[in-house]
């Protein structure tokens, strides 16, 4: 019998995991980006848009953040298909993650667009830019800096997030770890250990990385408004 | 169809009544108790010395760095190897907690730090000792800065208790899915969880916010981050 | 034919009418100043003649073309008009040089460097060839609204309307500012909001003072200064005289 901190084993494993790991970083990456995008969309279409335009878009966010994501999960996986639209586990848990990440985007992006003064779109329209000039090239370049702050909150949100995929089956870290589990019960602890610290490592150099990239991008005389 | 709807709802009411306790369970006992432990771990960050302050930045971080999930899976699957036992509900309790106490340490040292300077000289300098300072001065404040906060965090337990079922606990979102697994409904039932959810984070939030109305002192604001939620 | 001509312009908000009917007019190069107790309506009228707010009444004409006719291409008009701002506006996100190349590069569709050549001569122009680098929140008061001038010069504008330019400024940098549109003069028209008498009594060809929405009065510096016909514009001329020099 070998002890619950079998290393050897665990080095076995790695493979497996890392077949794992390729899932998350994958519904990592597809989620922010769509995240990224809707929620983009969704601030300019409520700050700038028409009047009904921006109810539809406060319900969608309030509903939506009103859910939580298994559920969101289990809706659109489980749920869908009842009414004919059917989505592999990988692509449901990208729309749920996406889609709820798009809701706080959202509101990030609103409050960077609502911060900035009204001068500088004034100040635009003066030298004759029309009203997507304006949008364009003076306040999407600052809402976008001044969020930065609020998105390296939500990317890391979301990656930590994407271990829910495992409620509706996608073969991720954490689904890897429980067959691991399941075929060789010795290792459970520093299975869950190890997965624990594979986490631990992309959320610490997601942050440090970001944390840079707002330093970059910082506007000279702008704190960023969010800090954790 | 809308009648069969409303009898499909009538006909599930009693499990997930029965599911809804226990998210509420979860959710009221894991805010509180991580409140606790988010007060401790913020006052040892803002007032301890460099080892304490060293030890609760490594479990803020180690929690915040890594998923509920994972937590929840080494306290129910991971610790029986060295032979300690929790029954579902335990541990979801205990994770849950251990989880939000690093969230709560986290706004709550910045509430104490946005109070903190001047309030504590002028506390000293009126002969309070540092912990009358911080008990009768720094905290009363820093917890109203805290409420927006709070309010947030006390939302993240309601909907990411949810994930106890994965550990088996039959909360709300469990019972959907072992109603489901019966009836094949999975549309009706999910969109019933999901009414279910959205009802109480509008309704938690909004008392909330009274709260924080009727707490609120003139001219200690609320500094709420742009559109934040816990990471 | 006026270069522009202000026709007879109102403009409420809510039930409030701010503008009553005000008219008048400006030819090429000249340099008219505005006057007028707070709350008057200065900043709307600005407002209403580059339709920032557009009038509710009224027509603007600028060369020829009625501008306050929702046919017209606004964006087009605006290049025409430089505006100067009380809280200068500067973009944030950028330096003072692409604060200035920003609109010839995006607006009049200048090649990058063209556009970064003569932007670099108007900062030049204001005293400013040692700042173009810097950010806003890096410049001082003086020199944000030397960069809001130098912006507005860029594009090559008729007329430029400043909205109190120097009154949020610390008063010794006041001077600068008023030093470079003073150079200005004659070489582009210039209608000025300003309680800076010393400006407005040696630079402007015209003082016109508004009270109340309307026009109460306008003349030469010397006949206001020293005649003006109406009770009002004789008691604030006197009052702000007192308070903001005679220079
Ligand atoms: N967007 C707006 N909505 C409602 N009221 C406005 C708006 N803009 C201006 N006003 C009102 O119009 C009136 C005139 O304002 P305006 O800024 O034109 O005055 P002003 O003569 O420039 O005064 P000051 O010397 O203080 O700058 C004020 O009473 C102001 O409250
Ligand atoms: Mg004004």
């Amino acid at each position: 019998m070998r002890g619950p901190l079998a290393l050897d084993t665990l080095v076995e494993s790695l493979p497996q995991l890392m077949d794992g790991l390729k899932y998350t970083l994958g519904l990592t990456a597809f989620g922010i980006i769509l995240g990224t995008s809707l929620g983009v969309l969704l601030a300019v279409g409520r700050s700038y848009g028409t009047r009904i335009l921006s109810i539809i878009i406060m319900i969608y966010e309030k509903v939506i953040r009103g859910i939580p994501l298994l559920v969101l999960f289990f809706l659109i996986y489980f749920g869908l298909p009842q009414i004919g639209i059917n989505f592999d586990a990988f692509t449901a848990a990208i729309l749920g993650l996406g889609l709820r990440s798009s809701a706080y985007q959202a509101q990030i992006y609103r409050g960077a667009i609502n911060s900035i003064p009204e001068g500088q779109i004034n100040a635009a329209y003066a030298l004759g830019m029309s009203k997507f000039k304006a949008i364009r090239y003076i306040i999407l370049p600052q809402v976008l800096r001044l969020s930065i702050p609020g998105w390296s909150n939500e990317f890391t949100i979301l990656l930590k997030d994407t271990s829910l995929a495992f409620g509706i089956g996608v073969i991720e870290l954490m689904r890897q770890a429980r067959y691991i589990q399941v075929r060789d019960p010795d290792l459970v602890l520093i299975v869950f250990l190890f997965i624990a610290l594979i986490y631990f490592i992309l959320v610490f150099s997601a942050n440090k990385t970001l944390r840079y990239v707002e330093k970059r991008y910082q506007m000279a005389g702008y704190q960023s408004e969010v800090h954790r | 169809m809308t009648t069969d709807f409303a009898q499909f709802f009538i006909d599930s009411s009693p499990d997930l009544i029965n599911g809804l306790g226990y998210t509420l369970l979860l959710t009221f006992i894991s805010i509180a108790a991580g409140f606790f432990l988010g007060i401790l771990l913020a006052l040892g960050r803002v007032y301890g010395n460099k080892i304490i302050n060293g030890l609760c930045v490594g479990y803020i971080e180690i929690i915040r760095g890594t998923p509920l999930l994972v937590q929840l899976f080494i306290i129910y699957f991971g610790l029986p190897a060295i032979g300690i036992i929790f029954t579902p509900i335990q541990a979801a309790l205990i994770g849950l907690s251990i989880n939000s106490g690093a969230y709560q340490a986290e706004y709550l040292r910045g509430a104490i730090q946005s109070v903190e300077a001047g309030q504590m000289t002028a506390a000293r300098s009126l002969g309070m000792n540092k912990l009358q300072s911080i008990r009768h001065v720094v905290l009363p404040q820093a917890l109203r800065i805290a409420i927006p906060s709070w309010s947030n965090e006390f939302i993240y337990l309601l909907q990411y208790s949810s994930i106890a079922y994965i550990i088996q606990v039959t909360e709300l979102t469990a019972e959907g899915k072992f109603i489901a697994a019966h009836t094949f409904r999975y549309l009706e039932i999910f969109t019933m969880i999901a009414i279910i959810y959205l009802v109480l984070t509008i309704v938690s939030s909004e008392i909330i916010d009274r709260i924080a109305k009727r707490l609120s002192i003139p001219g200690v604001g609320a500094a709420k981050g742009i559109g934040q939620r816990n990471t | 034919m006026a270069m522009l001509d202000v026709k007879n312009i109102h403009k409420s908000y809510d039930d409030n009418e701010i503008l009553r009917g005000v008219s008048f007019t400006m030819e090429k190069e000249e340099t008219k100043v505005i006057i007028g107790p707070s709350g008057t309506g200065k900043s709307t009228l600005l407002r209403c003649i580059n339709q920032l707010s557009p009038p509710d009444a009224g027509e603007v004409w600028l060369d020829g073309e009625e501008i306050t006719n929702p046919a017209t291409n606004i964006n087009k008009i605006r290049e025409k008009i430089g505006f100067v701002f009380q809280d200068f506006n500067l973009f944030t996100h950028l330096t003072a040089l692409r604060n200035v190349s920003i609109g010839l590069e995006k607006v009049k569709g200048m090649e990058k460097e063209t556009a970064r050549k003569r932007a670099m001569d108007e900062l030049c122009r204001v005293g400013l060839d040692a700042q173009t680098k810097q950010y806003p929140a890096q410049l001082s008061g003086g020199q944000k609204q030397r960069v809001g001038i130098a912006r507005a010069l860029a594009m090559d504008p008729d007329i430029i309307l400043f909205d109190e330019p120097t009154s949020a400024l610390d008063p010794e940098l006041i001077g600068d500012v008023l030093d470079v549109m003073k150079s200005l003069c004659g070489k582009v028209a210039m209608l000025v909001v300003t309680h800076e008498m010393g400006f407005a009594r040696n630079v402007a060809d015209e003082i016109i003072f508004m009270e109340g929405g309307v026009i109460v009065e306008s003349g030469p510096p010397k006949e206001m200064f020293t005649n003006a016909k109406t009770q009002r514009a004789k008691e604030f001329l006197g009052r702000i005289g007192a308070l903001y020099g005679g220079g």
